[in-house]
């Protein structure tokens, strides 16, 4: 297997997410669990970056931290130089809405909607008129390659068809940064290196994209790797396949 | 704004889709609320119609007419202090009317004698039973609402002479003369004949119970000659002006005071009806009505709120991963919450359009099998049927979409 990431790195941008000493506890009854520890981590505009870890390191629990779907419990995040951890729920929908894209290992498709409706959701909730919301989720359907699957509902559709159209609806709004969490964790790995090429491209095309997964085939697709063990950073430093395989060993 | 008409334009296709696909569990939780609306409707309308029944029934009385008579039509509780009184005779009309001649600016125009009786009425082989055999004099007609269809009412010199004349109502006419032409023809009414020389116009029932075109009327003259024995008598009075029936009504009773010659200490021993008095006692047939209505509708209601909420609350069960998901894509805690309430509301909107429909056709049968029952669907009605509709969905809607308004996202998306 070829390693994309000698092909092309790009640039780097202005700082997008900047956490520092981010800590997060859940307290279950009388036991408290420490999903993260302290992690200060700083991505850019224009990155591909890897999460790694095993189970239970932590590595959804920072993924939901970055996405904005939570909010630590003690450190300190700043999205595109506003301060999240001071939020509310609203103020956290509204950056998801404009600035995050979610790409879930689940697809979570709205069941009994067309690909073009579900692409149209985050339209809907950022207040775009009709026409040009299905305009735009037309375009980003076209543009992973479903021009001809407007119109088909996600039972009609293959796994990796799912989750194109779920990566549709994570671009449709622009956003700064696009979070997968195992994106090819529920598909065959030949749709499965599909979807890597996709999110390759969108590299490419200058998004950035932070990357959950466990699997160093996936993960040696990034240009950088974190890998986290019980809630810590462990390393932060540019991917190497060997060096990927000896963390995950 | 613009975001907020999206959002609910979504919240209603969401509705729609989510109805479409449970529709089963989706018409079951609705049965509340039809039940609910059918009776809030079979109610409004019975209510309605009886009562514009009523009102038209009440018109033939005359609302500018007080009656003089033995008895109040209202019930009343203690009947033995009534129970002694004189009957009320045909001759106080002409004494009164001496006196309204001599009062300046009376209030009263004219007092009408009435006597009458039921009685068969015959014309060859054609009999009809139980007819209203009224005599009085001409100036009934000042009195009464009802016009001729054909031919014209006695004059007064026939009622003065008694001629053996009559005009007959509507239904009497249709039994009697099948054909028409019932002017000129000779009636038998307990074996004496009179001249036919009018038909008055349809008068409808009262309420369906019996008709106001069952009737004869004949100058009294020629009715005490042959009928005066068991016939009940009253004396009606046509008032200057109806907004004034109360001064109306005591300058009458003032009159028949004078007329039975009592002594100022004494109490009445007659009574001044009219048409208020019947309104009276409808009100309480009214209320009784209202409050059975009332009670199911209530009851079917809170039952069907309840199954609504129960569904509601499945509903955001089932789809906490979905919720997860619109909130990562930028749904907030208002777009949620007004989701899943126009879901219950729209559950209950297509429960109460149901049950309107279902209460329409039950309506149309009732008109179809009972004619003379007044149907009254009223636009009012259907528009109350869905404000209680809508508004029992906000209410029972309100706890589950509160609840899932408030779903932490995280948890929300690892549901399953
Ligand atoms: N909502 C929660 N409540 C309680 N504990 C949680 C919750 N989410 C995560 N955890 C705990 O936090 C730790 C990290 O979880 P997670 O971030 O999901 O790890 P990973 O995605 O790397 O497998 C685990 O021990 C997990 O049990
Ligand atoms: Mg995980």
């Amino acid at each position: 297997m070829s390693m994309l990431n000698d092909v092309t790195t790009r640039p780097a941008g202005p700082i997008v997410i900047d956490i520092e000493n981010i800590t997060k506890h859940y307290v279950m009854g009388e036991e408290t669990v420490h999903a993260l520890c302290g992690v200060t981590l700083q991505i850019r505009r224009n990155e591909y970056l890897a999460i790694m870890g095993p189970s239970g390191s932590g590595k959804s629990t920072l993924m939901n931290m970055l996405g904005c779907l939570d909010t630590p419990s003690s450190g300190r995040y700043q999205f595109n130089g506003k301060n999240v951890s001071e939020m509310d729920d609203d103020e956290l929908a509204a950056i998801r809405n404009r600035e995050i894209g979610f790409v879930f290992q689940t697809f979570n498709l709205l069941p009994r909607s067309t690909s073009l409706r579900n692409v149209e959701l985050p339209l809907i909730y950022g207040g775009i008129d009709p026409e040009t919301r299905e305009e735009r989720a037309a375009q980003a359907l076209r543009d992973v390659g479903l021009g001809d699957r407007l119109l088909h509902k996600p039972n009609e559709l293959s796994g990796g068809q799912r989750q194109r159209v779920a990566i549709a609806r994570a671009l449709v709004n622009n956003p700064s940064i696009v979070l997968a969490d195992e994106p090819t964790g529920n598909l065959d790995s030949k749709t499965g290196q599909e979807i890597m090429t996709l999110l390759e491209n969108l590299y490419q095309q200058g998004h950035t994209i932070i990357l959950v997964t466990h699997e160093p085939d996936i993960a040696h697709h990034a240009r950088r790797t974190v890998f986290l063990r019980d809630g810590l950073v462990e390393s932060d430093e540019m991917s190497s396949a060997s060096r990927i395989k000896e963390l995950a060993s | 704004m613009k975001r907020f008409l999206y959002e609910i334009s979504e919240s209603w296709k969401i509705a729609a889709a989510q109805m479409r696909a449970n529709k089963t569990r989706s018409a079951l939780t609705a049965l509340g609320v039809i039940i609910g609306i059918v009776a809030v409707t079979l109610m409004g309308t019975a209510i309605a119609g009886i009562q514009s029944g009523f009102d038209k029934s009440m018109s033939v009385l005359g609302e500018d007419v007080l009656y003089v008579e033995q008895w109040p039509w209202a019930r009343v509780d203690d009947w033995w202090n009534y129970r002694d009184r004189k009957k009320i005779k045909t001759e106080y009309a002409e004494s009164i009317n001496r006196m309204i001649a001599a009062t300046p600016h009376s209030n009263l125009i004219v007092a009408v004698p009435t006597s009458s009786l039921i009685k068969g009425v015959k014309y060859a082989d054609n009999e009809v039973n139980n007819i209203f055999i009224l005599g009085t004099t001409s100036d009934f007609i000042v009195t009464s609402t009802v016009d001729c269809k054909e031919g014209r009412f006695f004059n007064e010199v026939e009622s003065k002479g008694g001629a053996n004349v009559c005009v007959i109502g509507y239904d009497v006419a249709d039994a009697l003369f099948p054909s028409g032409r019932a002017l000129e023809k000779m009636v038998l009414i307990n074996g004496r004949s009179f001249k036919v020389i009018g038909v008055n116009n349809r008068q409808g029932t009262f309420l369906g119970l019996f008709s106001w075109d069952a009737l004869v009327v004949m100058p009294l003259p020629a009715f005490n000659k042959y009928f005066s024995a068991k016939a009940e008598s009253d004396v009606r009075v046509k008032v200057q002006d109806k907004t004034k029936l109360a001064e109306a009504s005591s300058e009458l009773t003032g009159l028949m005071r004078r007329v039975r010659g009592l002594a100022p200490e004494k109490k009445d021993d007659f009574t001044i009806n009219q048409q208020q008095a019947f309104k009276s006692t409808l009100d309480p047939v009214k209320n009784s009505i209202a409050v059975a209505g009332l009670f199911i509708t209530g009851l079917s209601l809170f039952v069907g709120a309840i199954g609504i909420m129960n569904i509601t609350f499945v509903s955001v069960k089932e789809r906490t991963k979905e919720i997860g998901t619109r909130k990562a894509l930028g749904a907030r805690r208002r777009t949620i919450l007004l989701q899943f309430l126009i879901e219950s509301t729209a559950l209950c909107l297509l429960g109460g359009l149901i049950g309107l429909t279902v209460a329409y056709l039950m309506c149309f049968g009732i008109g179809a099998a009972l004619p003379s029952f007044p149907i009254n669907f009223s636009l009012g009605l259907v528009l109350t049927s869905m404000l209680v509709s809508i508004l029992t969905g906000l209410i029972s809607g309100l706890a589950p979409a509160w609840s899932a308004s408030r779903l932490d996202p995280v948890t929300a998306l690892r549901y399953e």
